[in-house]
């Protein structure tokens, strides 16, 4: 029999996207150019994170029209963000046909106490988190792919760093755990024991863990991978470049040859100034987005 | 044995773990001097535009073409796209089976879906079909190994095998011996 949107169907989607990069977009012409560049996916938005700082007040979904335009415009995956908690928001982003729905917390969450139920969806979701606890939770509720939160819209790739080697620390952790001592770390993370389980046997997250939330240069993506990303979100990074065809092109290639530090130095070099960037000890708790949707 | 995947972006670590629950050696395969180590090349679910810059970029292409037509090589889903010798609407990358392929064609991933097909010569897998492409059109000596609803989902022709679907997100290892028998046959001849 016929079945859509399974465990297998949505959790698969983001399997193919590993060792990719996907690019955040705000028209037609970027879509075009982050597709020529060699860009898993892209994620179609009304700003990208550090316009939608710059602008404050409340952050929504994009506009369908701009949504569609990308999705015209181009043949790979097309991703789209909705706030956290927002059903109505993600059931839209559904109906229009978008390939994966980011619940953001780059976007003003609607709800602040739940997520969204997202195993009610056929539709895949990515979500952020800044430590294994949040990434379980986020599994739990139907998650198929989860990201690292960093610091959106900064350029600064520390709090991409600082959640990527907790996450990985963690894992580690309920890896080397016996079975009967799970039940209290799932109690002491708040995270889902079944989630816990499934991580110990697999030896891994059950679901793709890309990295998100600051990445600005080819070095970043590829420490990222480094530290044990299977992908890398760029944000900002791209559009906000002095060069964003060369950007994009450079940091593709270093996800995928993240090891080879030559062929990394050579496609770094003359790429002209990156975003500017954000010290984030200037950056108040109030206005840090990782902070939303725990 | 020892099989390539090809590792550029994709699913490869779901072959390289699929294939060495076959008990066969893997290595991920991103230069082109690696093509001369392996026995037989799988070509990984993924994106395909993404792979082709990839291709293109470090002067991949010749080498995977003149490996393909030769040599053992498998691709799923993508890699059917890499290899297909007409994309409907798109160019064409490694060329070598001879089809006209359409990418993207059960629709966006909200359409993806999973159900059972028949596979001439293996019997009954699961499919796990993820934006997936099928052949529109076959030649002769191309052999249809699976249809679903009419179109063609699984193909052969001499040492290249192309799935639309993903045998390496399941557990279902009868496609994965498939390809290696053609490997060893390959390899007595």
């Amino acid at each position: 029999m016929k079945s859509t949107g399974t465990e297998r169907v949505k959790r698969g989607m983001a399997e193919m996207q590993k060792g990719g990069v996907i690019m955040d977009v705000v028209n037609a012409e970027q879509a075009k150019i982050a597709e020529q560049a060699g860009a898993v996916a892209v994620m179609a938005l009304e700003r990208v994170p550090a316009d939608i700082r710059a602008a404050g007040g409340v952050a929504r979904m994009a506009d369908p029209k701009i949504i569609e335009e990308v999705m015209n415009a181009v043949s790979i995956p097309v991703m789209a963000k909705c706030r956290i908690g927002h059903i109505v928001e993600a059931r839209l982003l559904e109906a229009m046909g978008v390939d994966y729905i980011d619940e953001s917390e780059v976007l003003t969450p609607a709800d602040d106490l739940f997520h969204i139920n997202k195993k009610e969806f056929t539709v895949p979701f990515v979500c952020g988190a800044r430590d294994l606890a949040e990434a379980c939770r986020r599994i739990g509720e139907g998650a198929s792919m989860i990201r690292t939160k960093g610091e959106p819209g900064t350029g600064n790739i520390v709090e991409a760093v600082r959640h990527m080697r907790l996450m990985q620390a963690q894992i580690q952790r309920v890896i080397g755990m016996r079975e009967d001592e799970l039940m209290v770390y799932a109690k002491e993370l708040g995270a889902p024991y079944h989630v816990l389980l499934e991580i110990k046997n697999l030896g891994r997250l059950p679901v793709v863990n890309f990295a998100a939330g600051g990445v600005a240069t080819p070095a970043d993506a590829a420490l990222m991978m480094h530290l044990g990303a299977d992908g890398v979100f760029v944000g900002s990074g791209i559009f906000k470049s002095q060069n964003p065809e060369k950007y994009a092109r450079a940091i593709v290639e270093a996800v995928t040859y993240y090891q080879d530090y030559d062929r990394i130095v050579e496609l770094s070099r003359g790429l002209g100034e990156p975003m500017r960037g954000i010290d984030l000890s200037t950056l108040e708790t109030k206005d840090r987005m990782s902070e939303r949707g725990k | 044995m020892k099989i390539g995947i090809l590792a550029l972006q994709g699913s490869f670590r779901e072959h390289q773990e699929y294939f060495n629950k076959l008990g066969v050696e893997t290595i991920l395969v991103k230069e082109p001097y690696q093509l001369d180590e392996i026995d037989g090349l799988v070509l990984p679910g993924g994106e395909s535009t993404t792979m082709r810059y990839l291709i293109d970029r470090y002067q991949f292409m010749d080498s995977l073409k003149k490996y393909c037509a030769t040599k053992p090589v498998f691709g799923t889903c993508a890699g059917m796209v890499l290899l297909a010798k007409e994309n409907v609407g798109y160019p064409t990358h490694i060329g070598t089976l001879d089809v006209r392929l359409k990418r993207n064609a059960f629709g966006r991933q909200v359409a993806s879906f999973e159900d059972v097909i028949n596979i001439k010569g293996i019997g009954e897998v699961v499919g796990v079909f993820i934006r997936a492409p099928y052949i529109e059109i076959a030649n002769d000596n191309v052999e249809v190994l699976g249809t679903y609803k009419d179109v063609i989902v699984a193909v052969k022709q001499g040492y290249q095998l192309a799935t639309s679907f993903h045998p390496e997100l399941t557990d279902d290892l009868k496609i994965g011996e498939f390809f290696i028998n053609m490997v060893d046959k390959y390899k007595n001849e």
